[in-house]
């Protein structure tokens, strides 16, 4: 018996790296978690893309929940989630407010010009000073942020059609049920 | 000859200046004094870049690790201190930034799980040597002959 005991341990470390393997599997190593799911939204104010001399500020979108989408023209990863955005934005129920991070305004205008504009609103970060506090460490990143200005929901890299489907909507159906009644 | 060597000379001198002025020109920052240079050094290598991953924030290149790098040296003039710093990163970013994750319930396994394998190994090691030297002191002696070069 006690000659096994240096195979099992065997099997046991051999048990122990394969469950290592398949967790890497189920898991992204690359996505951090976000500290500031159900916590407030970081105040912010922000210029307008198209109305640089106009700013949004977060106590300025309370009320309503809101999505916020991290993009920017220089992004590769923007340009597989645009199309997503294009045919899913208008009916996910909620704004979709871009965040242009780290751009040139130019370069934005003419990305979206090229593109199309999924978005009701699109604000400008180009220090990325603001990104910092929303914890953003790429593009694109997704923020779902609820009437009283909590962040409730974080998608970190492009929205596909299937996160939407299986995350997102129901993330906003969720906030919908908490409100209407 | 000796024009050779001065030449040699001149280009290793070079070479070595323009390594100094391009480790200076990625983050030119302007310090007060040395010991606040060698704090942000060991501040910045102690958190990790978001975006490499793998990097420290000290050594990353990446765009956002540079503006992290002007973050806590912002933070650091403005009288915050190492503790301060590591939790204003962390509050946006999770234990993630920090190189050595604190000892919480979920990162136990991490912190004493090779400590627990090495102690169940030898455990494992001093229960078999007592339980061969108690059973056959005499057969171990016996086995030497037939054991010889299996040592190492």
């Amino acid at each position: 018996m006690s000659r096994l005991l240096p195979f099992f341990g065997f099997v046991l470390l051999v048990a122990l790296f394969g469950f290592g393997i398949w967790w890497n599997t189920q898991h992204d190593q690359r996505e951090v978690p976000s500290p500031l799911i159900n916590k407030p939204a970081p105040a912010f104010v922000l210029p307008r893309l198209d109305e640089p001399a106009q700013t949004v500020s977060r106590d300025s979108l309370l009320g309503k929940p809101y999505l916020i989408n991290v993009f920017a023209s220089w992004c590769i990863a923007c340009g597989d989630e645009h199309p997503v955005l294009m045919t899913d934005g208008k009916s996910i129920g909620v704004p979709l407010i871009g965040y242009n991070y780290k751009d040139a305004a130019n370069d934005a205008k003419a990305w979206l010009a090229e593109h199309g504009n999924p978005y009701d609103m699109v604000i400008v970060d180009q220090e990325g000073r603001t990104a910092i506090d929303f914890g953003v460490y790429g593009a694109p990143e997704s923020f779902l942020v609820d009437g009283k200005g909590i962040i409730r929901y974080k998608h970190i890299g492009p929205l596909t059609p299937d996160v939407i489907k299986t995350e997102l909507r129901p993330a906003i159906a969720a906030l919908a049920k908490e409100t209407s009644p | 000859m000796s024009g050779h060597r001065a030449l040699g000379a001149l280009l290793l001198a070079l070479m070595f200046f323009t390594g100094i002025a391009f480790a200076q020109a990625i983050d030119p920052l302007p310090f007060k004094n040395h010991a606040e240079e060698v704090r942000f050094q060991n501040l910045t290598r102690e958190l990790r870049c978001l975006v490499c991953q793998n990097e420290n924030l000290a050594d990353s290149n990446a765009d956002l690790a540079r503006d992290l790098r002007h973050e806590v040296f912002d933070l650091m003039q403005s009288g915050k201190s190492d503790d301060e710093i590591k939790q204003y990163l962390v509050d946006r970013y999770s234990d993630f930034v920090l190189y050595d994750p604190p000892v919480q319930s979920s990162t136990l396994l991490l912190w004493f799980g090779p400590l627990a394998i090495l102690l169940a190994g030898a455990v494992v090691v001093v229960v078999t040597v007592r339980r061969r030297s108690r059973v056959a002191p005499v057969a171990t002696m016996d086995d030497k002959s037939t054991d010889e070069g299996d040592d190492w």
